[in-house]
């Protein structure tokens, strides 16, 4: 933003610096993370990187949010290790800032192991304005900044030393391991890193974890094309094991009870892990481990598209992409179920028969005759009610294409890319609904995911839907998995197995 | 090329400290290692060039030329022409850096030079520890931390 009047803005130059009671490693460990300040500066209420980018890798933009509602986007301009600096440009704001630049570095200070930091910036900015932006960068950013590291360092400390004393609490830390990716990229980025788990803090259950459930999201996860991990990070976001210990506050769980999730923090890669209670369903006994990492996900995904984002009517039809897929299977079942009429699309001729076997009245292989003159034939020119869309680019406007009048088309997933050039105009001709459900947002409290999940337990028992677990690996073959997956090749569940001795 | 580095926080302001340090003909005022010190050629001390000889406390002679003076980057560097040490192509900076929620500054003292393998380490320790340090925590001490 620049002033209006006829006064040239000011040139700024601001210099705050301190000393933090703390070697410069432990200091630079936290700066360094560029988008790491939504962890520890008071002005920041929210922070995400754009574009999949990686917290280290130069021209990355953080885009934040301040608690007073104001945003900002910030372009890593330069990043060193061996200096312990970085410096960073405001791409925009709401601030009446021009031109910003500036510098944090870090220096030994040798005599007392402390870590001097000093944190310049340059700008330009309305003269009738300057002092008060001077203050609030000053203040609010750089100063309320040295303020709150000093007190996390101060923090950490305290928990450490807290965590460390005492044998007992020693003897309770296990030994486990784990499949993390030391950057976004290829399957290639996988690997195998021993873990210590502490006992379960408060309202946490601490599981050994038997299988793993292996889901398109860790793909993007592991890729960088969602923003749910910042690396080097453990994805995984779906795991069965059985409960070792919990923590204070934890009533409702005991330890050898058999427990599953399907939802963040990603981390599921690991033989054994903490989570918070309320995020774990009991398993019923007519449900294995490997069965329920294979369905959890999946299932919790098919019920919340047929009974909440769209409650599927039995007078209804509906069109489910990748019918023989993971979700695609389950959807089919229990549509079927239903009574609705299904017709399945699949990518290869190999899979009709799955896709029939599901519960499809109708299957669709796209290639001589397209998906919507084979949908108009089927449905009589009419188009179908309601489709359910996981692939996204590829898929997108056949599916528009192939809806009813007032048709429902839920994009639920983007195996294929993100969809894009498509604006809102083109649909009104045909009064459509489009719908972009996120699963978490429908099992965000204890009373929906267990409702959600109650229901998907009971369409097992009455065998509704049945669980495909096709493959599995042991943890350590993470990559393997993930090469499987993304080949489009494999029909029902991936699980990884964290024992030792899996085929 | 063996690098060392050595730092303090001096509770003093930076105009104070840098008072003391800009001084080039003034590290026995503060450097117990230092017992003399004169500006060859009778030049002031402040001018870029001009080369101090001094004693230290164990009999050693050293000169070093001032190489560059900096009021407004409160910075300095010098060589050194002539030691008891076997060194080669040795620079060395006195950085000083205002601490601002304090009011006092950090003081880094770093050099690089050459010298056969075996001896790094050992003359790394001496420069380093011994003098650069030593120093540091004297002129600390000068300012009352």
């Amino acid at each position: 933003m620049r002033s209006n009047n006829d006064l040239e803005d000011s040139v700024i130059k601001l210099t705050r610096s301190t000393v933090i009671d703390a070697p410069i490693a432990d200091v630079w460990e936290i700066l360094r993370d560029f988008n790491g300040h939504r962890e520890w500066h008071p002005a920041i209420s929210h922070s995400h990187l754009e574009d999949g980018k990686s917290a280290d890798q130069i021209g990355v933009i953080r885009s934040f949010t301040l608690r007073d509602g104001g945003t900002v986007r910030e372009r890593l301009l330069s990043l060193s290790d061996e200096d312990h600096s970085f410096s960073y440009e405001i791409v925009d704001s709401d601030l009446p800032i021009s031109d910003y630049r500036a510098e944090l570095k870090l220096k030994s200070v040798t005599d007392s192991n402390q870590t001097y930091w000093i944190w310049s910036a340059r700008f330009e900015t309305p003269p009738e304005q300057e002092t008060e932006v001077v203050q609030t960068v000053s203040r609010e950013i750089y100063e309320a900044g040295f303020q709150s590291i000093r007190d996390k360092i101060r923090n950490d400390r305290a928990s450490f030393d807290q965590g460390s004393t005492g044998q007992a609490v020693n003897e309770n830390v296990l030994g486990a391991k784990a499949m993390a990716v030391s950057h976004f990229g290829g399957p290639e980025v996988f690997y195998e890193k021993g873990i210590e788990i502490a006992p379960p803090g408060h309202g946490q259950v601490r599981i050994r974890q038997h299988a793993i459930g292996v889901n398109y999201i860790d793909i993007y996860c592991r890729n960088g094309s969602f923003g749910l991990v910042d690396v080097p990070a453990v994805p995984g976001l779906e795991a069965a094991g059985e409960v070792d210990m919990v923590g204070d506050g934890v009533t409702q769980f005991h330890p050898g009870q058999r427990v599953a999730y399907a939802c963040p923090p990603p981390g599921a890669y690991a033989s054994v892990r903490n989570m918070d209670a309320s995020l774990l369903v009991p398993l019923p006994e007519y449900v294995s481990l490997e069965s329920a990492a294979g369905v959890l996900l999946k299932g919790m995904t098919a019920e919340i598209l047929l009974h909440r984002v769209h409650r599927l009517q039995p007078s209804e039809s509906i069109l489910v992409h990748a019918a023989a897929g993971g979700v695609g299977h389950l959807l089919c079942q229990w549509a079927h179920h239903i009574g609705a009429t299904v017709i399945g699309c699949t990518s290869t001729r190999e899979k009709i028969e799955v896709a029939r076997q599901a519960g499809c009245h109708h299957v669709i292989v796209p290639g001589a005759t397209s998906l919507v003159s084979q949908i108009n034939e089927i449905t009589d020119g009419h188009g179908v009610d309601v489709i359910l869309d996981g692939v996204g680019r590829d898929s997108f406007h056949g599916s528009i294409q192939s809806l009813r009048k007032g048709g429902h088309l839920i994009c639920h997933g983007q195996s294929s890319g993100r969809v894009s050039n498509w604006g809102l105009d083109q649909s009104t001709p045909r009064s459509i609904t489009i719908s972009r459900p996120y699963f978490y947002d429908y099992i965000d409290s204890p009373e929906t995911l267990k409702a959600v999940s109650g229901n998907l337990f009971e369409a097992i028992e009455k065998r509704i839907v049945t669980i495909q677990v096709s493959h599995k690996f042991p943890l350590v073959d993470a990559a393997k998995a993930h090469r499987l997956l993304e080949s489009r090749q494999s029909t029902g569940s991936i699980v990884l197995l964290s024992d030792e001795d899996v085929e | 090329m063996p690098t060392v580095y050595a730092s303090a926080l001096i509770p003093a302001s930076i105009e104070r400290v840098w008072t003391t340090v800009r001084d080039f003909n003034a590290l026995p005022t503060w450097h117990p290692l230092i017992v003399q010190s004169r500006i060859e050629g009778y030049k002031p001390a402040d001018q870029v060039g001009c080369i101090r000889a001094f004693r230290l406390k164990d009999g050693g002679f050293i000169r070093e030329q001032l190489l560059s003076l900096s009021d407004l980057e409160y910075s300095l560097t010098y060589a050194i022409l002539e030691s008891p040490m076997s060194v080669k192509d040795y620079l060395a900076t006195i950085q000083l850096m205002p601490v601002t929620d304090t009011n006092s500054t950090v003081v880094e003292w770093s050099a690089e030079f050459s010298c056969s393998t075996d001896q790094a380490m050992a003359l790394s320790e001496l420069i380093e520890r011994g003098v650069f340090q030593r120093g540091l925590n004297a002129l600390k001490q000068r300012f009352g931390g």
